[in-house]
């Protein structure tokens, strides 16, 4: 087969994936009956679209296949023989159409999928896991390293929250208006998780994917727009902004990361940062701050900031102690013990960390040693940090940090 | 697809005077009358006041032990059932919110029944 046939099958079902998914386990109920089958499509794509040529409505023509293999298999299943025929007529039905996207309140097609895969019945973390894989294409373990769980522990919860789907028969569909805000916290968490990918990928060697973190702002931008009154959209989008403003400063010439000390403010995006101040305003006004709004005023203390010795470290330990009480996330606390060590030197610090080392869901979280291999190195403890950036070193994912760590490690050797 | 809605409620919340209780009962004939006339009604029951409540099991040695009181001894009580057949989860959590069951400080815990071919 020719390798340009290969590439628009697998480009169109990039593109078509979320939407195919989507449709199919809005008609069979069946996220995995809806994978295999999209599966199954692909699969007939590459032996038949090199031979016939890539069809004219490529999208059209991997949905028809893709119901057509699952009224097969469903057909090989007793259980389900008797709503073959309803199902069957509403295949004839629809023809080879794919059901048109039903432009519901929310003016675009990504967010719309989000929304829809965001079912409050499923738990928090099962709505976001089952975005991330089947919507924006990240695969188990990335999604798990989000949540700071094994890639086993995540898979399970994958597993069970598909049973659910199937067996309460959660439907697939676009919400309405109101049933938008129940829907927010776990579209939210998606969006973020794909920033969060583009800021430090889990994998592969380098250390940003720019195109994710662009496609989680301008996702933000349209919520902002869609719901200007939730404040956490504010606070997200803000967050992302004050972040993101730094983009240009993280990497050095040849990619290598560039830590917050040792960053050339001058690079960091003006634009971005007022837009993001803008935002805080907005996001901290009119009621108890949540955490995305939090989250990102200690962006914005860090952005207005000339340097480290001059940034408001007492503000930082202050907003991450209001942040600790609204969302318990086990990696508030060693981000706090590292504003401490800035306020306070890095003995206090090292204490505040070596206190959590019993927190298991810290366990994978390679930041975690980092910080304490960067205090024990700054207290002279050089052999305790040695051992540190060994434990960092094998927990880190992307070739970017994993070259900041050793050459930090090398310099104890040198020094 | 069928679905049990029940309906659980704390006897601390019970409706205290005549009229609140006259209240309770017309909400509950009105969404009886909405899920029939919606086609949607299997069957639906309320259950007696926990305190009439036997509890019964039979042990792996045959005895019957019967023992005065719920099962468990929470403060949440299953005060009656709605049984409905609707397409979907979406269908049946509408249904229960309209219920008079998820108001007043009670609270609806919707299962789907188990589907088994006939042998």
């Amino acid at each position: 087969m020719s390798e340009g046939a290969a590439g628009s099958v697998e480009a169109v079902f990039r593109e078509e994936r979320g939407r195919l998914l989507a449709t199919l386990v809005g008609q069979f109920g069946d996220l995995d009956l809806a994978e295999e089958v999209a599966s199954d499509a692909v699969e007939v794509a590459l032996a038949r679209w090199p031979v016939d040529g890539v069809p004219g409505r490529p999208g059209a023509w991997l949905l028809t296949t893709a119901r057509r293999k699952a009224v097969d298999r469903l057909r090989r299943d007793r259980a389900y023989a008797a709503r073959i025929a309803v199902l069957q007529a509403e295949a004839d039905r629809d023809g080879t159409v794919a059901p048109p996207a039903d432009d519901g309140d929310v003016p675009d097609e990504r967010l719309r999928l989000f929304f829809t895969c965001c079912h409050p019945a499923l738990p928090l973390e099962a709505q976001v896991a089952l975005t991330l894989r089947c919507l924006a294409g990240l695969s188990t373990p990335e999604v798990a390293r989000a949540f700071l769980v094994p890639a086993a522990t995540m898979a399970q919860r994958i597993v069970r929250a598909k049973r659910k789907i199937k067996g309460a028969r959660i439907p697939f569909r676009v919400p309405a208006a109101h049933e938008l805000p129940a829907r927010l916290p776990g579209v939210l968490r998606v969006v973020y998780a794909i920033f969060t990918e583009g800021y430090a990928a889990s994998a592969g060697p380098e250390l940003l994917r720019g195109d994710l973190a662009d496609e989680a702002i301008r996702l933000a931008r349209i919520l902002h727009r869609l719901l200007p009154r939730e404040r956490e959209v504010a606070g997200l989008l803000a967050l992302m902004l004050l972040v993101d403003a730094r983009r240009d400063a993280r990497t050095g010439p040849d990619g290598q990361l560039v830590l917050l000390a040792e960053q050339d403010r001058s690079r960091w995006d003006r634009g971005n940062i007022e837009e993001g101040r803008r935002l805080v305003v907005t996001a901290l006004s009119g009621g108890p701050p949540g955490p995305y709004a939090l989250q990102a005023a200690i962006a914005a203390v860090h952005d207005e900031a000339a340097g480290v010795a001059t940034t408001d470290w007492a503000q930082v330990v202050a907003l991450y102690d209001v942040l600790a009480g609204v969302a318990p996330s086990p990696v508030v606390a060693p981000n706090r013990a590292v504003a401490v060590a800035m306020r306070d030197g890095p003995a206090a610090g090292l204490e505040l960390l070596d206190g959590l080392g019993s927190d298991d869901r810290l366990r994978g979280y390679h930041l975690l040693p980092a910080a304490r291999a960067d205090l024990l190195r700054r207290l002279g403890r050089r052999c305790e940090a040695a051992t540190a950036y060994e434990q960092a070193l094998a927990l880190v994912g992307n070739a970017a940090e994993r070259a900041y760590l050793a050459r930090r490690l090398a310099e104890l050797g040198d020094g | 697809m069928k679905y049990m809605l029940l309906i659980y409620g704390s006897q601390d919340v019970a409706p205290q005077t005549a009229e609140a209780v006259q209240q309770v009962m017309d909400e509950y004939w009105a969404y009886e009358k909405a899920v029939a006339d919606a086609g949607v009604r299997i069957a639906s029951d309320a259950l007696q006041g926990v305190e009439t409540a036997t509890t019964v099991e039979v042990r792996d040695d045959g005895e019957r032990v019967v023992t005065d009181g719920p099962f468990a001894e929470t403060r949440e009580i299953l005060g009656g059932y709605y049984l409905l057949d609707v397409p979907d989860l979406d269908s049946a959590l509408d249904w229960a919110a309209r219920c008079p069951g998820a108001q007043h400080g009670s609270r609806i815990e919707v299962r789907p029944v188990m589907e088994f071919e006939q042998p």
